[in-house]
């Protein structure tokens, strides 16, 4: 990615939201360029280490998104997933993470157009807060804080240590 | 390990805003690529013989096709590694159109995504290994749901095959709405003439079992193998007894609203839904009975010869196996009353659907073919159609249209002609949607020899005035506002997909949108498909269409059943999930969140309980994935390394 500019990681439930995300493709719909999509079979497939090792790795911000609850293509995924991110979500501040930073999501395959409204707005929401300046991530840290956690190495970082 | 990647331009779908040749270049920079090539279109023939070719010449051993969406040709070029010799598992594809060319339009900013995204699926590949699938049998029973014109096609054409159905329909009889219908467009065909005969073959066919007043309730399982509790609902009548006499019906004492004729006119708690119903069975409702409302009657059982009436009746609960199942659940009207208060709001008596108006046409119908005002029972003169009630309709929310309304208000103009001589017509249209064989010619002739007064525009209010119901509206074609006296306002509403297939579809795991209509694997390619293995769509469950569509459809959803349920064993994907038993703690968390119960204990020879994935049963969800405390449990194709690796890889 080029440097400067912020990265954005989405997390996709290949069932709905990543057909939703093709769908939007398919009818043309103009979206903002920052978004990677990583394709998943269930956003119960998402462990919460792996967004805080997006964010860790310099991503600035994260889009979980996935079957409406009660849709989920392997009946209950999306309901592991559910409370997951919430805990996730209320635990970003913790790790010095904006909490606008993360955002979760359910998004059908027939909502392409909700789709691109999601990405536009996320987008937007985290653009003006510029890149993460996460605390005690990356090789080159020295331990020194200079980011919004201060007086703390993230968790994060300690546990996707491993 | 040797990777080559291959950037498709996809004619100028991709090459008009990612310079494939760049992203190839760049690709060719990524550890471990050996090769890497711009093609034009990769799925084609030429195309594929030159990825085979390369994957020859520098020996790869993995492969990256950037290009469409994997959801369009991920099968397409897992063929394509078979016949290069690599284990199709070992190609990853990254979505360049979709999500990338399709979605922006400057070129840099595409071609650095393009970019992006290739690395991050050389990175995935990098952690793959050859996976080997596996082969389960296939059940060759097949499960229809729905028995309207969709269910009866296919399950006569799956039956014919030699292949069991069974066909569950909700109601007491199938047939659907094309029974309710007095004729059809564009030949005015009596509909029940050819649609009764289908429902006696279905009844009589030695391959289906029917299966009516029942309802899907719980699916498990997968493609080839599903397991489906049905639930029959008690109907206080014994069908192998019920000889159809009806002597119950006219000697029942409580009335009923009478839902086969969309509310004109009454019927009994107990009844048989029309003359000419599959199965000729009664049907007795207990929420309008006197006996279970005040707990004093019983003269259906005193009066039946047959001795089937039976209130002690419950329901059953029946689990089968199918191999496939056909979703047929067909559609209703929307309900206009809320969002139309300026129509009356279903306060004036004189305003009615085409349903009703349909029934009241109809020579077996409550009327006996009588068209008369709901109010006073006189026959009426001047009768106003509106169409587009609930369709094409952005200020209710509605702009779906319903592809059918424009065609059966022409039949309908051009049948009242026939029932009330010197009768005057009037319809209120958007546009005329009359894209079909004749059918053009058809709304023509409503106009030309039915004399059927066609205004361009939608009405803004009816309201009654001496005995009539003022029809204001405006003429957009002359420009000028336009009123109707009228003895009867007919509303052509939308269409909607039938009560409850929202809940079918979630416990079938199938998508669906907003107006519950359920959702085809591919529009143009894969049109009677979901996105589930094993369940096909037939008729206007899928959207609003015609009956000479639905029933295309239906043989269409047959024969790809048939072709399915050719084989004796299927292909199971072998992205599912896998232990490692070395360490595994037994503390079986996994088999806790397993939706499909494909986590069995095993015990090892050094004494130690470990879990076990059976394989036969993974549908590959990855829950056991993320629940395992010590992370021993891998979901093939989607390991925690392949995802870090991805991650990383674009991050860096």
């Amino acid at each position: 990615m080029s440097g400067g500019d912020i990265k954005l990681v989405g997390f996709l439930c290949n069932w709905c939201s990543y057909a939703g995300a093709d769908m939007a493709g398919t009818s043309r719909m103009a979206q903002p360029a920052e978004m990677r999509i990583v394709r998943l079979p269930c956003t119960g497939r998402i462990n919460p280490l792996l967004v805080l090792k997006a964010f860790q790795e310099g991503a600035d911000g994260v889009l979980v998104s996935g079957c409406h609850p009660g849709d989920c293509h392997y009946n209950e995924g999306n309901y592991y997933a559910r409370r997951r991110l919430e805990l996730l979500s209320r635990m970003m501040a913790v790790y010095g993470i904006e909490p606008e930073r993360f955002r979760y999501t359910w998004i059908s395959a027939s909502e392409g157009a909700r789709w691109a409204e999601t990405v536009t707005s996320f987008t937007e929401t985290v653009r003006p807060l510029g890149r993460l300046n996460l605390a005690g991530s990356g090789a080159e840290d020295d331990g020194r804080d200079q980011g919004p956690a201060s007086g703390s190495r993230s968790p994060a970082a300690e546990r996707q240590g491993t | 390990m040797r990777i080559g990647v291959f950037v498709c331009q996809c004619g100028t779908n991709i090459a008009a805003t990612v310079s494939t040749e760049r992203v190839a270049s760049a690709a060719m920079a990524l550890r471990d690529v050996v090769h890497a090539e711009s093609i034009q279109y990769t799925c084609s023939d030429p195309g594929q013989r030159t990825v085979i070719a390369a994957a020859h010449k520098y020996a790869l051993d993995r492969v990256v096709i950037a290009a469409c969406s994997p959801r369009m040709h991920e099968t397409t070029f897992q063929r394509t590694m078979a016949q290069a010799g690599i284990n199709p598992f070992m190609m990853e594809m990254v979505n360049i159109r979709e999500h990338c060319s399709w979605i922006h339009s400057d070129m840099e900013v595409a071609t650095e995504k393009a970019i992006d995204l290739v690395s991050m699926g050389v990175a995935k590949v990098r952690g793959q290994t050859p996976l080997f699938s596996s082969h389960v049998p296939v059940v060759g029973e097949v499960l229809i749901i729905g028995g309207g014109v969709a269910g009866i096609q296919a399950a006569l054409d799956i039956a014919d095959a030699g292949m069991p159905v069974t066909l569950v329909e909700k109601g007491p009889t199938i047939g659907g709405n094309m029974a309710r219908l007095d004729k059809t467009f564009p030949t005015l065909d009596c509909s029940s003439c050819i649609l009764t005969p289908r429902m006696v073959e279905v009844k009589h066919h030695e391959n289906i079992r029917l299966m009516v007043n029942s309802e899907v309730e719980q699916v498990r399982g997968y493609i080839g193998n599903f397991e489906v509790d049905i639930r029959k609902k008690t109907t206080c009548v014994d069908e192998k007894k019920c000889t159809g006499c009806q002597i119950c019906e006219q000697k029942c004492p409580s009335k009923a609203p009478d839902e086969f004729n969309a509310g004109v006119g009454e019927t009994k708690a107990i009844s048989i839904a029309f003359p000419q119903a599959v199965p000729l069975v009664a049907v007795l409702r207990k929420e309008h009975c006197r006996l279970f409302i005040k707990g004093k009657c019983g003269i259906c059982k005193k009066v039946c010869p047959a001795d089937a009436v039976d209130y002690e009746q419950e329901d059953e609960l029946h689990t089968e196996k199918f191999g496939a199942i056909v979703v047929a659940t067909g559609y209703e009207l929307f309900d206009w009353r809320q969002a139309y208060p300026h129509y009356g709001g279903g306060l004036y008596p004189d305003v009615i659907t085409s349903m009703q108006y349909e029934r009241m046409l109809s020579a077996s119908g409550p009327t006996g073919g009588r068209i008369q005002r709901p109010s006073d029972g006189a026959e009426p003169k001047e009768i106003v159609f509106l169409s587009c009630v609930g369709s094409r309709d952005e200020s209710i929310g509605r702009p779906l249209c319903c592809k059918v309304g424009c065609m059966y208000i022409a039949k309908q103009a051009i049948l009242t002609r026939e029932h009330i001589p010197g009768s005057r017509t009037y319809v209120f249209y958007m546009d005329i949607r009359a894209g079909g064989k004749g059918y053009d010619e058809f709304c023509r002739r409503a106009q030309k020899e039915a004399g059927a007064v066609y205004l361009r525009g939608r009405v803004g209010k009816i309201y009654p005035r001496d005995g009539k119901l003022v029809v204001m509206g405006a003429d957009t074609l002359v420009g000028e506002n336009v009123e109707v006296e009228a003895d009867l306002v007919v509303l052509a509403t939308g269409i909607d997909a039938a009560a409850g297939a929202g809940s079918l579809a979630q416990k079938l795991n199938i998508p669906y949108d907003q107006y519950g209509f359920l959702s085809e694997s591919h529009p143009k390619l894969r049109p009677v498909e979901t996105t589930t293995g094993g369940i096909f769509l037939a008729g206007a469950c899928q959207g609003s269409k015609d009956i000479p569509e639905t029933v295309a459809q239906a043989s269409a959803a047959a024969a790809k059943v048939i072709v399915l349920l050719s084989h004796d064993e299927l292909e199971t994907s072998p992205m599912i999930a896998e232990v490692n038993h070395m360490r595994c703690i037994g503390c079986f968390k996994c088999r806790e969140v397993c939706p499909y119960h494909a986590i069995e204990e095993q015990g090892l020879r050094d004494g130690r309980r470990v879990a076990v994935v059976i394989e036969s049963l993974c549908q590959g969800c990855g829950l056991c994935n993320v629940a395992c405390p010590p992370s021993v449990i891998s979901l093939r194709g989607y390991t925690d390394n392949q995802l870090i690796e991805e991650v990383t890889e674009v991050l860096r």
